[in-house]
């Protein structure tokens, strides 16, 4: 029989069980509702064993990467080990390796890269101040190019974390992050769709990233991104993305400013409503959303109602940090 | 024997089809969008998929019980007939604009009526 180990403990599945059946059979506490492929209330992560393809139905692809599955909709036919999703993992010990300011209150911060660390650009780690506390950043660099980790951090008045990288960091310290972790970030298979990037603040630290990484993995649709700030002092990266702009014809920058009047070359407007404004329809765009989680929200529904397809849309929303 | 309901729409597929179209028209709907202010709309389309799957007569392991405690929140909100035949009305338009014949839609709505008093927690 097949054994299914989890948080710690061995569950061996009778001949056609699937793996949500077995765990209910051992008074397993854990989440599920339809028991039909359909819900993705019983989503899983299989850390030993591959997902099967009917396992996997439904699921974004970028959870699909990273062996999500449902546990309702797959037999084990060898032994498996499954956690669930979004879990803590490991925290691992680093460098920093640079710090520099991007504007009047953002840093970029440059840290050693942990050996076997793997990640996807505009996924998010958990970064610990000195007194445990931890706050999510998304990461801006390229595993594949960069040998290190880049993390784009705001100021925050009275942030435990980002005050501290701001005020007493230095090069040199070490410091205490999580493996990275989310489902935001470019997957391959469709190098011809249409991209649409929004981000406010520092959400263009996953947009970055995302944007580099699908250039760098050959995508020829059209990539648009907005990136939006409340003043002009507040956008940064502008030279940058200039660049990218002028170096590739798919690349379209577009930084919009909602206050004051903007400078030239940058539109006055929220980015979110001028994105959704200009493209007009998005039926077959894959659509990235990063920063503050109002405007993700209503621009989640409202790229929907314009026709972008659910599992097409991907979030990144900034939570405030509550303690 | 005849295909069932299911088959008949075109099965899986079909629901994968009706989806988005549904969940677009049901949030664009004044009479009943209130009800989904600040729901997760990933796992709400991952419901709508399962409901859907359910009307189009497919597989699914849904009680009476799951639909009144999956909506009770909404009763006690004022969920009444009004918005459950806003919603049927919704899915009917959904399945026209995808081609499906009225006789067909007409069998979607005799199933998705049988949950009217569970939903309604009556």
């Amino acid at each position: 029989m097949p054994k299914i180990v989890f948080e710690g403990r061995e569950y061996l599945a009778e001949e056609n069980e699937s793996v949500l059946d077995c765990l209910i059979r051992h008074d397993v506490s854990v989440n599920y509702s339809c028991r039909a492929g359909v819900c993705q209330s019983c989503m899983m992560m299989m850390e030993e064993g591959t997902p099967s393809e009917s396992s996997q139905k439904g699921l974004k692809d970028a959870l699909k990467a990273q062996n999500y599955f449902l546990m309702c909709s797959y037999v084990a036919e060898g032994d498996i080990s499954i956690s669930r999703p979004g879990k803590d993992f490991q925290s691992m010990e680093t460098e920093v390796l640079a710090l520099d300011r991007l504007s009047d209150d953002v840093l970029r911060v440059r840290l050693a890269r942990p050996e076997n660390d793997s990640y996807f650009p505009g996924q998010f780690l958990n970064l610990q101040n000195p007194d445990g506390v931890e706050r999510s950043y998304s990461l801006a660099s390229l595993p594949d190019d960069e040998d290190f980790l880049e993390l784009h951090v705001r100021h925050i008045p009275g942030g435990k974390v980002s005050g501290w990288v701001h005020t007493a960091l230095k090069v040199g310290d070490r410091v205490t992050i999580s493996p990275a972790t989310g489902d935001c970030f470019y997957t391959p298979g469709q190098p011809g769709q249409n991209l649409l990037l929004i981000g406010t603040g520092t959400g263009l630290a996953p947009l970055y990233g995302i944007l580099r990484d699908a250039l760098r993995q050959g995508h020829k649709g059209e990539i648009h991104l907005y990136h939006g700030s409340s003043t002009a002092e507040g956008l940064y990266l502008v030279d940058a993305l200039k660049a990218l702009d002028a170096a590739h014809a798919n690349v379209h920058y577009h930084p919009c400013v909602s206050q004051g009047t903007p400078p030239a070359g940058v539109t006055s407007g929220r980015a979110d409503q001028k994105a959704l404004e200009e493209i007009g329809k998005l039926g077959g765009w894959r659509i990235y959303l990063c920063g503050r989680e109002e405007m993700v929200k209503s621009a989640r529904q409202k790229a929907f109602l314009s026709g972008a397809s659910l599992k097409d849309i991907y979030a990144d929303p900034f939570v405030p940090a509550v303690d | 024997m005849s295909d069932s309901l299911y088959d008949r729409l075109g099965g899986e597929a079909a629901v994968d089809a009706a989806v988005d179209i549904f969940y677009r028209k049901v949030l664009s709907d004044d009479r009943i969008n209130e009800f989904f202010d600040g729901v997760d709309m990933d796992r709400q389309a991952a419901k709508q998929k399962a409901f859907l799957t359910m009307a189009f007569g497919g597989p699914n392991n849904y009680t009476g019980e799951d639909m009144r405690k999956g909506h009770a929140h909404l009763v006690a909100r004022g969920l009444n007939d009004s918005h459950f035949d806003a919603v049927v009305e919704n899915l009917g338009n959904t399945l026209k604009e995808l081609g499906v014949s009225d006789e067909l839609i007409g069998e979607v709505a005799a199933i998705a009526e049988t949950t009217r008093n569970d939903v309604l927690g009556r």
